[in-house]
């Protein structure tokens, strides 16, 4: 079973509930447990507490406590002015949040789903992330944008596409991907500080996740550094890279191999622009293969960036071909049994391993 | 509807004012209503009143009141009624809603035609019982020379490009009353988010014809650090926002600041310009309907003048004209002559005392015409009528009318006239030249300002670049500093 406890746990106390084979990641101190949910809900009351220029808007974020419950209690403990529920326009909205971030504000935007940000990103490419460089420095826009992004479950093409590829190919804007509770604790705060457009991509089958945190994690002066990448699993053989959901498959996928005696290191990317090309190219120049797995679509996607980075940097270190395992290329089909084959799974990233150290016949190129 | 005109009339009958205002905001609200919908007058606090403190003739403040007739008080007028068929409501969550049985469409345009507000005829006199907030000899001058320029600042950089020595230029011909007068009503503190016919803004404010010239230039005094083409003005000192070539999407973002200066409780709003075409983007409807409801302090002035480019007004769309789609919002709205600068001054100063005493947002339809062509990119002979052209041009230009206007009040003359058109014509010519020779930017300004803090990539490459210049300076622009 995966070193993360999976369970939502119901009171606190981690002596009661803990299920005897799990084995806890230890971070620094006593772990506690938190949701990725909690993890983004507390990150953002601290930074609306801390900095009163910060301020949500998006639809449902208000009354209805957030359409996937990340707002809970905003709303009641600042008020209408600093939680805005907002019309349904997202062009709308997301150009009244660049105007009032222009002004001085920090908004954060939440999109209902990425989806629906595609509505609005004209001003979230032209707007937020070229203002910088096309006013000379006069026009900054501290602005978050956030909200799920990639596949749920059972929701068809149009709530189901992957945008990290998509916002990270523009320069101006940073593109964040956290994974655990942790991640999102440090990440959303991160970007909320930084003068920058930040896109902050985050995926709903992982709000209910629970993860241990350490009490550094808790404290609210808590920042991860934006461009970082985490080495989740530190290994020998192969690298794995890995962003959101996928870096839960690429750690199970790695105790699945651990089995047949291939020792991979997972890379949780955290940060897809900047990518932290240091951290992939050292790693792959120690284990000499990689693999990278996305959910979004293959072509011109964060593996093809990635690929692109080591056959630049490290091609000699190179024992095999860079793999790169993503979601099919159509759109996301409905029915369960077809959204799976659509998505990559745990298997589908020990097969890509295995092919990498030559212990099976390799495919001819799937993407 | 009848009822409501007859009711409507009394009460204003009885509140003699004076300005005739109040009667022009009224006849925009009760344009053709279906019967179902109650009247909506005038909020119930007093306006504020028109008063200029530049004006020595001390014309007084006049204060109107309107009642707002809430639901409440219309049962009441329903139950006057000698035909009482509307006796059955509904609490709705946008409001009450009151039945009929008889079915009545609203038309698709109102029975009664927008009336549009000017103050000067256009021979530039004054019209008699005009109502409108009054200029001193001071500001009336500076606005008149500040058109003038902006004239003369339009016909030489056009030429410039013609010439070939910038790449690109556009025009704000004939909309000249509308960017000074408009400026002139403004404070400094107001934040303009101008769509790009709108330099006489930003001449108001104080930029140099030098300044003009240098971001045509591209060159290194450019605020703009040569990133952008000619005529994408911006200066944060002047609370300018940076001219961006996409089209309405200023209109949200002013929203969102005016938003912002409402959380900070400023006494300043945001302005924001766009023409006829702008309205049909989507970011027209979200930005109206959102400031609505927000209550943001934000000024909508849109230049109608006719054309897109190609598309004239008649294809663009079938409202009739803008102000009508203000109200449909909730936004008050106002159509005026846009070339008369007296009228445009006094509507956008009633405006921006309504935006930030009441929190509200104000549409201001600028009636005008496009004389030039769209931009240096193109040839407007070729889609319309050459003498129509010419007509606006010559004798409808917003600069002569108002020229006239100070004349008759002694305040100008054809000696004032000859030198400011020669000075200002002397200072261009040589600002281009300044402009012309400078330098450009340095090539380490291609790098800075795509984030905060400038990334490692970007370090990298721009030392691949140094040294790829070093290898090649024979390949390397002279003009361009290191």
């Amino acid at each position: 079973m995966l070193g993360v406890v999976r369970k939502k746990m119901l009171g606190q106390s981690l002596l009661k509930i803990r299920p005897a084979v799990s084995m806890l990641r230890s971070y620094s101190s006593a772990a506690k447990q938190m949701t990725v949910r909690d993890a983004l809900n507390s990150a953002l009351d601290e930074e609306m507490s801390a900095d009163q220029k910060v301020f949500l808007m998006g639809e449902e974020v208000g009354e209805y406590q957030g359409a996937y419950k990340i707002s809970k209690g905003l709303l009641e403990k600042y008020g209408p002015e600093r939680v805005l529920d907002t019309p349904i326009t997202e062009a709308g909205f997301a150009g009244i949040a660049v105007g009032a971030a222009y002004h001085g504000l920090k908004p954060v935007v939440e999109f209902m789903t990425f989806n629906f940000s595609m509505q609005a990103i004209d001003h979230i490419i032209n707007s937020a992330a070229k203002s910088n460089y096309m006013s000379a420095g006069q026009m900054s826009v501290p602005i978050v944008f956030r909200g799920p992004n990639g596949a749920a479950a059972g929701v068809g093409a149009q709530h189901s596409q992957c945008y990290a590829a998509w916002y990270a190919s523009c320069p101006g804007l940073k593109v964040l991907t956290p994974y655990s509770s942790e991640d999102a604790r440090g990440l959303l705060k991160a970007a909320i500080r930084d003068p920058d457009p930040v896109v902050f991509l985050e995926n709903e089958l992982l709000y209910g996740e629970s993860f241990s945190v350490s009490d550094e994690v808790l404290d609210s002066s808590f920042c991860l550094p934006i461009g970082k990448a985490k080495i989740e699993r530190v290994g020998r053989d192969v690298t794995i890279t890995a962003f959101s959901k996928m870096v839960g498959h690429a750690l199970k996928a790695a105790e699945i191999l651990e089995k047949d005696g291939i020792d991979a290191e997972v890379i949780n990317l955290r940060s897809i622009r900047p990518l932290d090309r240091s951290t992939i190219n050292a790693s792959v120049r120690k284990t000499n293969r990689l693999i990278t797995v996305e959910e979004g679509f293959p072509q011109h996607g964060v593996g093809a960036e990635i690929c692109a980075s080591v056959v630049e940097e490290s091609f000699a270190y190179l024992d095999a071909p860079v793999e790169r395992i993503a979601g099919a290329d159509v759109p996301m089909p409905y029915a369960a049994n077809l959204e799976r084959l659509a998505v990559p799974q745990v298997e589908d990233i020990v097969r890509a391993v295995k092919r990498a150290c030559y212990r099976s016949v390799p495919l001819a190129a799937a993407a | 509807m009848a009822f409501c005109s007859k009711n409507s009339r009394t009460i204003i009958n009885n509140l003699k004012s004076k300005l005739g205002l109040s009667r022009l905001m009224n006849q925009g609200s009760d344009g053709c209503l279906n019967n179902t919908n109650p009247c909506r007058f005038l909020p119930l606090t007093t306006l504020p009143q028109l008063r200029n403190p530049d004006s020595y003739s001390h014309k007084t403040g006049h204060s109107f009141c309107s009642q707002r007739f809430q639901s409440t008080t219309s049962e009441q007028q329903f139950a006057s009624l000698p035909n009482g068929e509307h006796s059955q409501e509904l609490d709705f969550p946008g409001g009450k809603v009151v039945f009929s049985p008889e079915m009545r469409f609203l038309s698709e345009s109102p029975c009664v035609y927008n009336n549009c507000y000017r103050v000067l005829d256009d021979n530039g006199q004054l019209i008699g019982n005009s109502n409108f907030v009054q200029v001193s000899e001071e500001i009336a001058v500076k606005m008149y020379s500040s058109m003038a320029t902006l004239q003369i600042l339009d016909t030489i950089f056009y030429e410039a490009q013609r010439q070939g020595r910038i790449s690109f230029y556009l025009t704000t011909i004939g909309e000249e009353a509308i960017n000074i007068a408009s400026a002139a009503a403004l404070t400094s503190d107001d934040i303009v988010f101008p769509q790009y016919r709108e330099p006489g803004v930003l001449l108001w404010r104080g930029f140099t014809l030098q300044e003009f010239a240098n971001q045509c230039f591209g060159n290194k005094a450019d605020y703009g650090k040569g990133r952008q083409m000619p005529i994408h003005y911006g200066s944060n000192k002047h609370n300018y926002f940076t001219v961006s070539s996409t089209i309405a999407t200023q209109i949200p973002h002013a929203v969102g600041a005016a938003y912002s200066l409402k959380m900070d409780k400023k006494d300043a709003c945001a302005v924001t310009f766009f023409g006829d075409g702008g309205t049909s983007e989507g970011d027209f409807h979200a930005a109206l309907n959102f400031a609505a409801v927000t209550e943001s302090p934000v000024i909508f002035i849109c230049r109608n003048n006719g054309w897109a480019i190609s598309t004239p007004t008649s294809d663009q769309f079938r409202s009739e004209g803008i102000a009508v789609r203000g109200q449909a919002y909730g936004v008050r709205s106002i159509r005026v002559d846009g070339n008369d600068a007296l009228a445009m001054y006094s509507a956008v100063h009633a405006a921006r005392e309504m935006a930030i005493n009441e929190h509200r947002p104000v549409l201001i339809e600028a009636i005008t015409y496009r004389v030039g062509h769209h931009s240096t990119s193109d040839d407007s002979t070729k889609y319309r009528p050459a003498d129509e052209i010419e007509w606006w041009r010559m004798a409808r230009d917003p600069v002569t009318r108002f020229r006239k206007w100070i004349e008759t009040n002694g305040w100008w003359g054809s000696e004032a006239e000859s030198q400011l058109r020669s000075s200002i014509r002397n200072e261009l010519l040589q600002a281009i030249q300044i402009a012309e020779r400078a330098e450009k930017p340095p090539v380490n300004e291609l790098f800075t300002d795509v984030y905060d803090n400038i990334p490692s990539n970007l370090r990298d490459q721009e030392k691949l670049l140094r040294e790829t210049i070093n290898r090649h300076p024979a390949d390397y622009p002279a003009d361009v500093p290191f």
